[in-house]
């Protein structure tokens, strides 16, 4: 299977050299392999991790990870990054028949990897303690890091949904100034939102067309094959030259089928996923949103706190009040307290700006990426099934007799 | 002619719509390109700097071949049309079915819109020349009972043929009749009705064919033969005749050769009721019958052609779904590039950055490609339409078949019957003439009856001849009509499977061509993560 992303990054191989060498840092996630039974019932992954990054212990390390593990990194890093579009985790899987299934269980491998390698190339990201201790520390120190969390964060996956589906609506609501009138009036801003907004529509839409095609040609490989199978019972009834010509023909109908098939499959996992992909990365923009607007609105009010106050000290000083000593205490620790935000804030805006570029940037290439697979696969295709097609026809013009 | 561009990928810019419809098509389907009858040449036009991605040496290129403008299905190759076998001797050279007229007749009815129907213009050519040697040309006006009316003489006339099935009736309101989508499939229906008559080696030369074609005014034939009227009396008086029950030799008596047609019509139930029997006996071989189905060959003939039927159902089946699956590939292609183009759009306008810029570009190439795609299938499964609907059409045609053989079982239980009643003849004979020997002198009573026995029975003798004759006829019919449909269903299976392949191959080159371009120009961003 073609992973769309590899990290950039010189061979691994290269290590007996002085460490001086590029840093570097490669992570896999790869075998997945079903553990537990029944409802307790998981997927664990092998995730590789190669580096000469003298943080990280030895030249290669494995452990084993499940989703849940994902989870609380990107959670961990969405706490402690603010104003870093945090890369996207794949879904939980809605429907619980699905879950093991070997398509579901290949996609969500790939998204993972794809996620992990995001957040090891990202130059704030992969300095990241929790990325050390999720790529390094054995399973059960992962296991205790995850279950000592405490905060939103403890919450079972199917609650994190609700979570999810709550932030999601919240956000809309914040980042549009739906819910209280405290917004930032930067009018580039302002637009930026709304591109993001209808953007995440219009990818959606793409998304949904581009499943609609993978299962257009599971649909046409097997009407394909259904008509090539009573075209060859068809043969059988009649003789000679035309039952041939029918058995032919049939033959190569089933053929064509399983092309279609594998077409559909590359599909899936080479076009339909990255642009999955690409929504997942415009709502995590949206959280970032909202992180921004929650940073704003906090920066703004302590802002208009501290005016107030000190409006207030400036009286008590005047009157030479006894209070005065403790306003201008209070003054100063709420000072300290805005300035604080304001910096919070102003670093969340700083970052996205950067992360915008980034993000424009990537999506391009990884756009591109997958227009490519999807015409190159379409182009085999077609290549395949006329060569198919024509082959049959000397066959044909020979049995015309 | 397609120039190929110096593209690294082979196909140049795809043909627009314009420069398609342009393209030069030879008529009638054996006229067609035929790649096979060509020399595989690698300088055929489109064929050189093929696929940039497999290694196939130069193929002849379909791609040509198979153009046509899908909106317009009438001047579709292959025409749904029968054509012209080589030997075919039709005397019609074409049969249009046009201009439909609402038209009203006297009625007695509350029903509103009753009494109105539509008729059709019926244009024939025919090769035979008039006085002045110019090829004639007959116009009628037909309506929809008319044919109903040609179609059942057809099948009473031609019994043991294949006779090509007549249009539905499909039970409408008057009104809903008017509606233009189902008058214009009526149309078009009847059309293909008389031209499948029209190419049939017999029926095309036949009488009610030729009346229905180029009789002005009412079309004149009466609904049927009417035999059951002329033969009222007879058919009455049959049974008493053959049981000699009662007053004999009472004037009418029934001519044999309307004996010999089957029994048919709420008139003839006495006969019908005769014949029932005797099927049933000749099906649980309960009688001793001199004649019995035992053409061996026949029967196994027979079960194959059964056998036919199903495959035949099961492929026509399946070629539905499989249009129907290309239809809605060539849906969502279209869709596919319909989004993109949204999104092209909706990024070129808020487009800040210079990726964006670059992503434009892209989103416009990939779906102008998918749109092109679309129309690829969408054209391709018009096609397909047209060649897989020979088996619809001969599928639907086993009905006819079963009919022929239904024809020739009718003519020997009729065989049969009038042999059974002949034996039962000859027994009462038997019967009589002993009682009568024991009587000195004879009785005058007795006498008349034999005489009126042996009459009887010689006018069933007749009988017995032309059915027998009937059934031979009829039995050649079916077995010239098998061979002849089996020849003709080979043929038109071959050209429909080649056809087929044909247009597969062609739109499968054109579209790889589509996508490889885009494969070529997105070609950096794959470099970029080797």
């Amino acid at each position: 299977m073609i992973s769309t992303h590899r990290n950039i990054s010189v061979s691994p191989s290269q290590s007996p050299r002085s460490p001086s060498a590029e840093p570097f840092l490669s992570v896999s996630v790869t075998d997945p392999v079903k553990l537990g039974t029944g409802v307790q019932a998981y997927i664990s992954y092998r995730v590789i991790t190669k580096t000469n990054m003298p943080e990280y212990q030895g030249q290669e390390k494995i452990v084993i990870r499940r989703y849940t593990d994902f989870v609380w990194l990107r959670d961990k890093l969405a706490e402690k990054f603010k104003g870093i579009f945090i890369p996207p985790l794949p879904e939980k899987s809605a429907v619980e028949k699905f879950r093991f299934s070997a398509e579901f269980i290949e996609m969500r491998r790939q998204a993972l990897d794809v996620f992990i390698n995001r957040v090891t190339s990202h130059p704030q990201l992969k300095q990241s303690e929790d990325l050390r201790i999720f790529l390094q520390e054995d399973e059960e120190a992962m296991e205790r890091a995850r279950s000592h969390e405490t905060g939103i964060f403890k919450k079972k996956p199917s609650e994190f949904m609700q979570i999810i589906k709550d932030v999601q609506s919240k956000v809309s609501d914040v980042v549009l100034g739906k819910e209280k009138p405290v917004e930032e009036s930067i009018p580039e801003y302002e637009k930026l939102k709304h591109y993001i907004f209808e953007l995440e529509d219009h990818l959606a839409e793409a998304q949904r067309q581009a499943f609609r095609l993978v299962k257009r040609h599971r649909e046409l490989g097997q009407s394909l094959s259904d008509f090539g199978k009573a075209i060859k019972l068809l043969g059988a009834c009649e003789g000679e030259s035309l039952g041939k010509a029918f058995s032919e023909l049939g033959s190569k109908s089933e053929m064509m089928s399983i092309k279609l098939q594998k077409e559909a499959h590359n599909l899936l996992m080479n076009f339909e996923e990255p642009l999955k992909d690409y929504v997942r990365a415009v709502q995590s923009i949206k959280v970032t949103m909202m992180d921004r607007a929650n940073a704003f609105k906090h920066h703004y009010e302590l802002s208009e706190t501290i005016r107030l106050k000190e409006i207030n000290l400036d009286k008590l000083t005047l009157m030479r009040s006894d209070k005065a000593g403790e306003a201008e205490i209070e003054y100063r620790e709420l000072k300290a307290e805005s300035d604080e935000a304001t910096k919070r804030y102003e670093t969340i805006v700083k970052l996205m700006n950067e992360e915008l570029v980034r993000f424009q940037e990537n999506k391009t290439s990884e756009l591109g990426l997958a227009f490519h697979e999807f015409a190159k696969g379409q182009a085999n295709l077609s290549h395949e099934v006329a060569d198919a097609w024509r082959s049959l026809l000397p066959k044909l013009g020979v049995s015309s007799a | 002619m397609m120039v190929p561009a110096d593209d690294r990928f082979g196909f140049g810019p795809p043909p627009l719509g314009e420069e398609m419809e342009s393209l030069p098509l030879t008529d009638g389907p054996l006229g067609r390109f035929d790649p096979l009858l060509h020399p595989l040449h690698s300088d055929s036009p489109s064929s050189s700097p093929s696929s940039p991605t497999s290694s196939f040496p130069d193929p002849p290129s379909y791609a040509e071949a198979v153009f046509l403008p899908a909106e317009d299905s009438s001047n579709g190759v292959p025409s749904a049309s029968p054509r012209r076998r080589s030997g075919g001797d039709s005397d019609y050279l074409n049969i249009t079915v046009s201009d439909p007229q609402k038209e009203s007749e006297p009625t007695v009815s509350l029903v509103p819109g009753a009494g109105t129907f539509i008729s059709y213009l019926i244009t024939t050519n025919t090769s035979a020349s008039d006085l002045s040697g110019s090829p004639q040309e007959f116009s009628v006006r037909r309506r929809f009972r008319d044919v109903v009316v040609l179609a059942d003489r057809l099948a009473e006339s031609y019994r043991g043929f294949v006779i090509p099935p007549r249009p539905d009736k499909s039970v409408v309101e008057s009104q809903v009749m008017h509606k233009h989508e189902f008058v214009e499939q009526r149309r078009s229906a009847l059309e293909n009705y008389l031209l499948k008559l029209a190419a049939h080696p017999v029926i095309g030369k036949s009488d009610e064919l030729k009346i229905f074609l180029q009789a002005s005014g009412k079309f004149p034939l009466p609904a049927t033969t009417d035999m059951a009227s002329r033969v009222l009396d007879g058919a009455v008086r049959l049974p008493k005749q053959l049981f000699g029950a009662g007053e004999a030799g009472s004037g009418y008596v029934a001519a044999p050769q309307d004996v010999v047609q089957p029994a048919k019509g709420g008139r003839d139930l006495l006969r019908m009721f005769k014949e029932l029997k005797q099927s049933m006996a000749n099906d649980w071989g309960g009688a001793k019958l001199s004649l019995v189905e035992e053409d061996k060959a026949f029967l196994t003939r027979k079960e194959r052609v059964l056998e036919l039927e199903q495959q035949l159902a099961t492929a026509s089946q399946q070629a539905e779904a499989l249009v129907k699956a290309q239809q809605d590939m060539s849906e969502t292609t279209g869709e596919l590039g319909l989004a993109f183009f949204k999104l092209g759009k909706f990024e070129t306008e808020e487009a800040v950055y210079d990726s964006q810029r670059m992503r434009v570009a892209d989103f416009k190439q990939v779906a102008t490609a998918a749109v092109k795609a679309s129309r690829m299938y969408r054209e391709s499964n018009t096609l397909t339409v047209k060649h897989l609907d020979k088996l619809h059409e001969y599928y639907g045609l086993m009905l006819a078949v079963r009919q022929a053989f239904s024809d020739r079982s009718n003519a020997l239980v009729t065989l049969q019957t009038i042999l059974a009643d002949l034996s039962s003849l000859h027994a009462r004979e038997e019967k009589v003439e002993a009682a009568s020997s024991k009587i000195f002198g004879g009785d005058k009573t007795r006498i008349r009856k034999l005489e009126e026995y042996k009459e009887t029975i010689r006018i069933t003798e007749d009988a017995k001849s032309i059915a027998v004759k009937e059934y031979e006829r009829i039995k050649e019919n079916n077995r010239s009509e098998l061979d002849r449909l089996d020849k003709e269903r080979h043929e038109d299976f071959l050209s429909m499977i080649k056809g087929f392949v044909i247009n597969q191959t062609g739109y499968a080159e054109k579209l790889a061509g589509i996508w490889s371009q885009v494969a070529g120009e997105t070609s950096r961003y794959a470099s970029r993560r080797k």
